[in-house]
């Protein structure tokens, strides 16, 4: 009976979008409705060659995996898209020419950017958020996912989100907001699955066996929320037709301005920080195989980490129609922030405290590290830029793209490069990964492409941003904008080379978890059973 | 199966508190354990909690000195006085009280005069630099070199579309080409002459090589003396006979070999068939007098002033 219903709300959908189609105001509009169609139908194949067929009997005793496998794949996959596009546009921006005139229009920098941003952030960071999420918090409440099939619904889901926003993009369908561009039906969508990704999440925490919450549980439950909530304010709006992508804002102003940064830093604070702390409180401590250092730091700066960063955003907006009581409170949470963001250093480097030799053996454990050694810098960073006389120096200069990166590639890159080295062999059964030697050279390669890239962006930074305050003593403008940009030539040269080899390093992982998968022997089951720590 | 046992729930780690465990430990953990994962009681290091509340003292000490809490109708403004509205806006006239006796000097001084007093003339060529790199160099390029072949002119030669006086840059800048928004604009439109119908293929082929021959480029013979009388009927009212152009409406010299756009045959062809339309705004509503006049002393002396 289920699967009937099921069958008449896909044929539904299909014949919705069909009609949505043929009124189609824009191609992106057209698009994505064929994309939906194709998904619809894709989906009623699956469930009618399988109706009628016993329904497979999920055994409550056993973890669910396959929508994790799933996310693991997709976030190498997306991974090497991301990285990809980013190594394109680095290139676009140092040789304009190659925004070749027969693309204009789609693959230029305007439409590749946001295609880069969301790609690393959302396609690969979410994947290995999902992944990752669903991962530990079945192992650390020692209970199957709830909610049955629901977590497939939530990957699958969200690579339909990822699909529609990539294609806006290239077809110019934006809100134009930095990390908040897919139009009102792509976020409509993304709710839907992220209150279902929400769903299974807490259904699990709160079936867990587990008598407490484990720390990453706390950070993985703070990102779900935040950013649901983050999401729905800022992206109140109302679509011109329903048969359009083309929607208008409800917000307008500074107030639109405010509330995008504060969506905006948020993003950095619970996708990007919330969520992979709680990746790095499960993974550093199973993969250094020590305690986590200490439970009252991860309880501190858990709380103040949350209540601070809320505030932060208006450090993107100073000195501009922002009033300025707003940019002192965006700029002082951002200082009391540091030590907060810092606590989460200190519990991941101190967790590997008795085991600091595994640093020369274990080329992961090497990873995690110097991802949270690059969370410390770039949290550090962050808290230096927002104040207001630096960031008068290095406000709209490259500074803050290299920024970003130390942060991205080096944090948010390396953690989920650990994790997924530390995930593949468990998840596939195999004794261990196929060559620890090709972990070594993504490492050196990732690290050296991060260095390359924080150190050319901050020298052009910080020469573009003082050449573009550079006045004689008359007050009058020394050097024009096509100046600046003429002189970063040679840094972008640099920049690009970097993300070259942390494409490199990404795609040779790729090889690796691959042959991991193919051909590293299986795991007997005895081995097994043993690792889980003797009581 | 080695998946089966992978794959296990595994019971909860252990009955809580476990104190034969605790005791174990040098160090004490919290006695919590999951998946293996167990938790030291370790304090939080003395400096991260004093640097934290360093960093809370100094928050609640900057909201005193600067505008910092909202209430309904206003915010805090602090004790300092802040406010980066009046430090721009004071930074802004201290740079005009430096200045404001050459902007004076500048409205009040004949426009061929500016050249003859040293001082106003550097003064104005510095101002008029700085203006030009923020209004003028996205299309005429930083260096003023504009953008060969693509329609916009090079400043650093002395062939002038509208002239090269200063009183003629000051009126292309004042006024603008070509735009709807000023009538004083300079204003000009060549005939398309293959899209309207005036010439016909073959006939814009022949025009094309003369056109060629006025500067001596490469062309076909040929064509070009059958183009000649073609030129001489269309084209030589607004070119001249000799291709030297006119300043009164914009027509540009024929007879040299910098061009507008491009000089290619293509090009040529391209420009007659379909006419062209160059346009610049005019700055008269954007900048003040004496910046206009300064950004015409000095495109005026970048090169080819007349």
């Amino acid at each position: 009976m289920w699967d009937y219903i099921k069958l008449a709300v896909l044929g539904l959908v299909v014949v919705v979008a069909a009609v949505a189609a043929s009124m189609a105001r824009d191609l992106a509009y057209l698009v994505h409705m064929l994309v939906i169609i194709l998904a619809a139908v894709i989906t009623f194949i699956w469930v009618i060659r399988r109706i009628g067929e016993p329904a497979p009997v999920a055994n409550a005793n056993e973890y669910m995996d396959g929508p994790i496998r799933y996310g693991v794949i997709a976030t190498a996959f997306w991974g090497v898209v991301g990285f990809l596009v980013g190594v394109v546009i680095a290139a676009q921006l140092t040789w304009p020419q190659l925004n070749f005139e027969w693309v204009q229009g789609y693959l230029n920098f305007g439409r590749l950017r946001p295609l880069h941003t969301s790609a690393v952030i959302f396609a690969f960071g979410g994947n290995a958020l999902i992944a990752s999420a669903f991962y530990v918090v079945q192992r650390t409440s020692a209970a199957r996912l709830f909610g049955g099939g629901l977590a497939w619904f939530v990957f699958w889901g969200y690579q339909l989100f990822i699909v529609m926003a990539a294609t806006g993009y290239v077809l110019g369908s934006t809100q134009g907001n930095e990390y908040a561009e897919p139009e009102w039906l792509t976020d409509l969508w993304l709710t839907i699955v992220w209150v279902a990704f929400l769903l299974v999440f807490m259904g699990t925490i709160i079936k867990r066996r587990e008598p407490h919450i484990y720390v990453a549980n706390w950070f993985y439950m703070a990102f779900i929320i935040t950013v649901a909530m983050l999401h729905l304010v800022n992206n109140l709006a109302i679509p011109v037709s329903v048969f359009g992508s083309k929607s208008v804002p409800v917000w307008s102003g500074v107030q639109s301005a405010m509330i995008q940064w504060w969506y905006g830093h948020n993003a950095v604070g619970f996708f990007l920080t919330a969520g992979f702390l709680g990746m790095m409180y499960y993974f550093i401590p199973k993969q250094a195989e020590r305690p986590v250092y200490s439970y009252k730091l991860s309880i501190m700066h858990f709380w103040a980490l949350i209540f601070l960063y809320i505030w932060a955003g208006p450090h993107h907006l100073h000195y501009t129609a922002l009033p300025d009581w707003a940019q002192t409170l965006g700029m002082t949470f951002s200082i009391m922030l540091w030590m907060p963001s810092w606590g989460g250093m200190i519990n991941g480097l101190m967790t590997l405290s008795g085991a600091w030799d595994k640093l020369r053996t274990d080329p992961i454990i090497r990873m995690m590290v110097v991802s949270v050694g690059f969370y410390g810098m770039a949290t550090f960073e962050g808290p230096m830029m927002s104040i207001k006389a630096v960031n008068s120096l290095s406000h709209y200069t490259d500074w803050t793209v290299g920024h970003v990166h130390s942060g991205a590639l080096g944090w948010n890159g390396m953690i989920t490069f650990g994790m997924l080295y530390y995930l593949v062999p468990k998840l596939w059964q195999r004794q261990g990964l196929y060559s620890l030697s090709l972990v070594s050279w993504h490492f050196w390669l990732a690290t050296i492409g991060i260095v390359l890239y924080a150190a050319s962006m901050w020298v052009t930074g910080i020469m573009e941003g003082l050449m573009w305050r550079e006045v004689d003593a008359q007050g009058f403008l020394v050097n024009s904008f096509a100046d600046t940009v003429a002189a970063k030539f040679p840094m972008y040269v640099v920049r690009t080379l970097g993300g070259v080899l942390f494409l490199t390093g990404a795609v040779i992982m790729c090889y690796n978890l691959w042959k991991t998968v193919t051909s590293s022997p299986r795991r007997d089951a005895a081995p097994a059973a043993a690792a889980v720590p003797a009581e | 199966m080695a998946e089966e046992s992978e794959n296990k729930v595994k019971p909860p780690s252990r009955q809580y508190p476990d104190p034969a465990k605790k005791l174990e430990q040098e160090v004490k953990t919290t006695g919590h354990t999951w998946d293996g994962i167990e938790e030291y009681d370790n304090p939080m290091p003395r400096w991260w909690v004093w640097i934290f509340i360093i960093t809370i003292v100094w928050s609640f000490g900057y909201w005193i000195a600067y505008p910092a809490w909202p209430g309904i109708q206003s915010a805090t403004s602090g004790l300092l006085g802040y406010s980066s509205r009046a430090n721009v806006a004071a930074e802004i006239a201290d740079f005009e009280d430096r200045n404001e006796v050459f902007f004076a000097q500048l409205v009040d001084t004949d426009l061929d005069e500016i050249r003859e007093d040293d001082e106003l003339h550097r003064f104005a060529i510095n101002a008029g630099g700085s203006v030009f790199r923020a209004q003028c160099s996205q299309c005429h390029g930083a260096g003023g070199a504009g953008v060969q072949a693509a329609g916009y002119p090079n400043l650093l030669n002395d062939d002038w579309l509208w002239g090269g006086t200063m009183e003629d840059i000051h009126q292309t800048i004042r006024y603008g080409i070509r735009n709807e928004d000023f009538m004083d604009a300079r204003w000009s439109e060549m005939p398309a002459f293959g899209r309207d119908g005036l010439l016909d293929d073959e006939e814009i082929d022949q025009v094309v090589n003369y056109v060629l021959s006025l500067s001596a480029s490469d062309h076909d013979a040929e064509l070009a003396s059958a183009g000649q009388e073609l030129y001489e009927i269309n084209c030589a009212s607004c070119h001249m006979d000799d291709g030297s152009g006119d300043y009164f409406i914009g027509a540009p010299a024929l007879n040299n070999q910098i061009w507008l756009y491009g000089g290619s045959p293509e090009a040529i062809r391209h420009t007659i068939y379909y006419s062209r339309f160059g346009v610049m705004p005019g700055f008269a509503e954007r900048l003040r007098d004496a910046e206009i006049r300064a950004v015409a002393a000095y495109v005026h002396q970048l090169g080819g002033g007349q």
